[in-house]
């Protein structure tokens, strides 16, 4: 018989999700991968990107013709936003495209390693707490801008574990540990996860969830990596809350001494 | 003889583009077959109500921005 788990969701601003992987719906070779790629991630939130109309060419494929978004929750990023006023005037477009209101909030300080403004980033998402959205935001791994962050009105702290598409995996496990610590807020860790078992480490510290884009997208098979990291969350999850044995430097037999020959 | 309607210049995402004038924003929505419901419209810097498409007169030298959803991480 199995084991019966208890029903163990993602809250994010009031809303559920059953899965704790969401997936960026970049860099894809074309749309149906992407729509496939994100079907096998079993993710129910993928970030898209604000971005204008193609007028000249008109049988130019859209996003919302693969992926449904009435099934999969779009969650609009500002990827691209180096201040303030392009984030905040991305996301009130992005909100007037079909009334979301869960929104990625990504203002970038520097264009070698995209490591985000966490002034800029603070000063938006008061902003925006104030217009009524629910904010995830990317940061910085910075466990006193984490508590900024949450005082502003951010719905979910997003720290990156490496820079975006770097795949380093999560370089400062320690400062992530600090921050699920510190705050209550889901806790995601986007950007620079390269395989899978980055996405265990990070839900075995604790996180509610990660997301990830560049790993899936470019891995050498997709699909695979898709399913891969779908596992690897749900492993990760499942050790977190099993919780793990103590560490210690001396051995331990799993086998009795009593009845040796 | 048909009358030859003037036309005006408008900026349209990034690009400038000829129309011709006393046109409304549901006519251009139409005219460049923009699926409406999937997109935001920002008129000279302020997003407008969908709603009011064909209630909004295009003038000459407006700056429209028309944005959708894209793939993106």
């Amino acid at each position: 018989m199995g084991v019966k788990l208890k029903k163990d969701k993602l809250i994010i601003a009031n809303q559920k999700f059953d899965s704790r992987l969401i997936v960026g719906t970049g860099k894809y070779k074309n749309m149906s991968e992407c729509a496939k790629a994100v079907k096998l991630s079993g993710a129910n939130i993928v970030t898209v990107a604000v971005r204008r109309v193609n007028i000249s060419d008109k049988k130019k494929p859209l996003l919302m013709d693969y992926i449904d978004p009435k099934k999969i929750t779009y969650l609009p990023n500002t990827a691209g936003c180096f201040n303030s006023e392009e984030a905040l005037r991305t996301l009130r477009l992005a909100r007037d495209i079909g009334g979301w209101n869960l929104v990625k909030l990504e203002v970038l300080g520097d264009k070698k390693n995209l490591f985000p403004d966490m002034i800029e980033t603070i000063k938006s998402t008061e902003v925006l707490a104030n217009e009524g959205f629910k904010i995830m935001v990317y940061c910085t791994d910075d466990p006193l801008m984490a508590k900024r962050l949450e005082n502003s009105g951010a719905s979910a702290i997003m720290p990156l574990a490496a820079p975006i598409g770097s795949g380093l995996g999560i370089q400062n496990k320690i400062n992530i540990k600090i921050i699920r610590d510190q705050t209550k807020l889901p806790l995601i860790i986007d950007a620079g996860l390269g395989q899978a078992s980055d996405a265990v480490i990070a839900m075995e510290l604790g996180c509610d969830g990660v997301l990830v884009n560049t790993a899936i997208a470019k891995a050498k098979k997709p699909y695979e990596m898709a399913l891969a990291f779908k596992n690897g969350v749900i492993a990760g999850r499942q050790s977190y809350l099993a919780g793990r044995i103590n560490r210690t430097l001396s051995g331990g037999p799993s086998s009795p001494f009593e009845g040796i020959i | 003889m048909k009358k030859k309607v003037k036309k005006i210049k408008i900026k349209l995402n990034g690009k400038i583009k000829l129309i011709p004038e006393k046109i409304k924003m549901s006519d251009l929505i139409k005219r460049f077959k923009i699926p409406i419901n999937k997109v935001a419209i920002e008129l000279n810097h302020e997003i407008i109500d969908k709603k009011n498409i064909n209630k909004i007169n295009i003038k000459k030298n407006d700056t429209l921005e028309i944005v959708h959803f894209i793939g993106g991480g």
